[in-house]
């Protein structure tokens, strides 16, 4: 930090008198020209990749039809948005994307603080390491390689949980999981769960490293425990990464539904399984309709970015300023 | 410890030993499903339908991945999976640290509005449509390179390299700089070597992406059977089998034997996708957990 004295002259505060302000950041330019060079590239890259396709959005306001100019499509004003919101299928697949993001969000944050308190109980260091190594490992693998296990598990011929559950007495005839509606979302949540329980761990192993250890011994002392220090010592103490993580991530519950709805999704199961990227794929892929797919895209777009602030905002005021 | 009454020690072991107990059964629901389909994937196919496989195949055959590795579509697929690994990997990472070496400088002049810039891209995107008419124009479509270019800089990566940068000694770059080197030379002498930690790490993350991405292939490169990757020739066979709405026809791993099933050919392929990564992974996994710290608590 201190070292930022060295260069005075780089600041904007500091223009040498007698030197004109386009003078001084040319030569400015001109002494971290490397660096120019070496960030120009990224620069159009951003623009042309992450900025260049908002141009796109203009299609949502036309009836777009490939192989005419751009600028000589119908116009159609906000009539896309206007067929969406009064089409059952999109009412459907909003109301589909969100209770499925809360469902594995929910199932998600329950899994990982209950398996990070109780891996922090485990004295063995080499056993813990073990079960963290084994638990991390799903996250690794594609959505392809889990909804193929998923497929495999739930398997109605061969999967072990309709034969564990045909051994146990529980069910008389197995049951075909992937054509019945009502189970499609908890197969989702569940599926989620399992992929990414032990990862989600990780943060919360790191905040409970960094409790002090006298607050531990203060709690024995007076008689606590191992039960209620779990619960009076490491949860509260952890409670400010719960709160942060937890607003991120409503932040996002629009974002959270393609591959596996897509991969496990099929006819017989449609209704509950299409979210909204689904919708703009099958939509504007698809059947070629790019207009209303791209309005659907904007809606998710906005509602998406202003969820965003609205949580970035509320955990600046309980005081976390590097989220955004 | 002297003053727990008995009773309390006893509350403790019975928690230590339902605590281990939950444990090794978190273990279990997590491996099984691997066995399983490692085993089935060396069991006879049409054996397999019977059911009772669990952990150990009962007729062992090498069938399903004969089939698998005869197959000329599934070799292509193999190699494609494999180049955009290494070249994304090595690409992606020197376009993100060279970046992140850029924006780590406090002098550098558009550092606000550049970080800016990118951040930005975190929050929302164009959308699919639009993002597919842009690859179209500039002629990526069908090209190998769209498995590299779009995904060039990972903002997230560039901000854990950025602020590992950040955390090096200011000196170092400051005594070369008046020795005359350039910001090129001094990224590439005395950043690059001395951030080998979290390059390591954020080269493990972007390989995993590489390896396991499907949607670009079938988006971008469906037209071009010579670009399919690995996860994407698995996900075909996955959708014949789980969800009806699928094309593709098993017959054309059925070049030797009628031995393989949809089944016994899916576990194979989904063995050979998974196995670089579940056999790397415990090797790796050090570097992947501090690559989640820095960037996740630290920063």
């Amino acid at each position: 930090m201190a070292k930022k004295e060295l260069q005075p002259s780089l600041k904007t505060s500091h223009i040498p008198a007698g030197t004109s302000w386009i003078g001084y950041n040319l030569s400015r330019m001109k002494s971290q020209r490397q660096l120019m060079w070496m960030s120009f590239p990224f620069i159009a890259f951003i623009a042309i990749f992450a900025y260049g396709p908002l141009w796109g959005w203009l299609m949502a306001f036309q009836n777009y039809r490939p192989g005419i100019g751009f600028m000589e499509q119908d116009w159609v004003g906000v009539d896309h948005f206007r067929t969406l919101f009064t089409d059952p299928t999109f009412l459907r697949v909003i109301r589909n994307t969100l209770a499925m993001s809360l469902i594995s969000l929910f199932l998600g944050f329950v899994g990982s603080i209950g398996l990070a308190l109780l891996l922090n109980e485990l004295r063995m260091i080499l056993f813990k390491r073990v079960v963290q190594t084994v638990s991390y490992l799903p996250h690794f693998l594609s959505w392809i390689i889990v909804t193929g296990i998923v497929a495999n598990v739930l398997s109605t011929e061969t999967g072990i949980v309709n034969v564990l559950l045909t051994k146990l007495g529980l069910i008389e005839e197995p049951i075909n999981f992937f054509a019945e509606p009502k189970y499609f979302w908890g197969i989702v949540g569940l599926s989620s769960m399992w992929k990414e329980i032990g990862w989600g761990t990780i943060i919360y192993l790191a905040a409970m490293a960094s409790i002090n250890p006298s607050l531990y011994e203060a709690a024995s002392i007076d008689g606590a425990g191992r039960f209620r220090k779990m619960f009076n010592v490491t949860l509260p103490s952890i409670k400010p990464t719960i709160i942060i993580l937890l607003i991120i991530n409503v932040g996002n519950v629009l974002n959270a539904g393609f591959e596996i709805q897509y991969l496990l999704g099929n006819g017989l199961v449609q209704d509950v399984s299409e979210t909204i990227d689904i919708f703009v794929l099958k939509y504007g892929i698809n059947l070629g309709n790019y207009s209303l797919a791209t309005a659907a895209g904007i809606f998710k777009s906005v509602v998406s970015l202003v969820l965003i602030f609205i949580a970035n905002g509320i955990a600046k005021s309980l005081g976390e300023e590097r989220l955004i | 410890m002297k003053r727990f009454s008995r009773k309390r020690n006893l509350g403790d072991s019975i928690f230590s030993i339902t605590n281990g107990i939950f444990m090794l059964l978190v273990m279990v629901v997590t491996l099984y499903p691997f066995l399983n389909t490692i085993a089935v994937s060396f069991n006879n196919g049409l054996d397999t339908i019977r059911g009772g496989i669990y952990l150990w195949p009962r007729e062992w055959t090498l069938q399903n991945y004969v089939s698998v590795f005869q197959n000329p579509n599934l070799t292509q697929a193999a190699f494609i999976s494999v180049a955009r690994t290494v070249i994304g990997t090595v690409v992606q990472l020197f376009c993100t640290a060279m970046l992140a070496y850029v924006l780590s400088r406090k002098e550098y002049m558009f550092n606000k509005l550049v970080t800016t810039l990118f951040v930005m891209t975190m929050y929302f995107s164009g959308g699919l449509i639009p993002g597919y008419m842009l690859i179209k124009q500039v002629g990526l479509l069908n090209s190998f390179w769209v498995y590299i270019i779009p995904g060039l800089i990972g903002v997230f990566n560039m901000i854990v390299i950025r602020t590992y940068i950040q955390g090096l000694s200011e000196g170092l770059i400051e005594s070369a700089k008046m020795d005359g080197a350039g910001d090129f030379r001094i990224f590439m002498r005395i950043v690059l070597p001395l951030s080998k930690p979290v390059l390591a790490t954020v080269a493990l993350f972007i390989a995993v992406g590489q390896w396991n991405s499907w949607f670009d292939s079938m988006l971008y490169t469906a037209g071009n059977r010579n670009l399919t990757t690995l996860q994407y020739e698995l996900m075909k066979l996955l959708s014949s089998a789980t969800s009806q709405g699928g094309t593709v026809n098993v017959d054309s791993y059925k070049n030797v034997t009628n031995m393989v099933t949809p089944v016994s050919i899916r576990a194979a392929i989904t063995v050979v996708t998974a196995m670089p990564i579940v056999l790397l992974y415990p090797f790796l996994q050090k570097y992947f957990v501090t690559g989640l710290t820095i960037g996740g608590v630290k920063e």
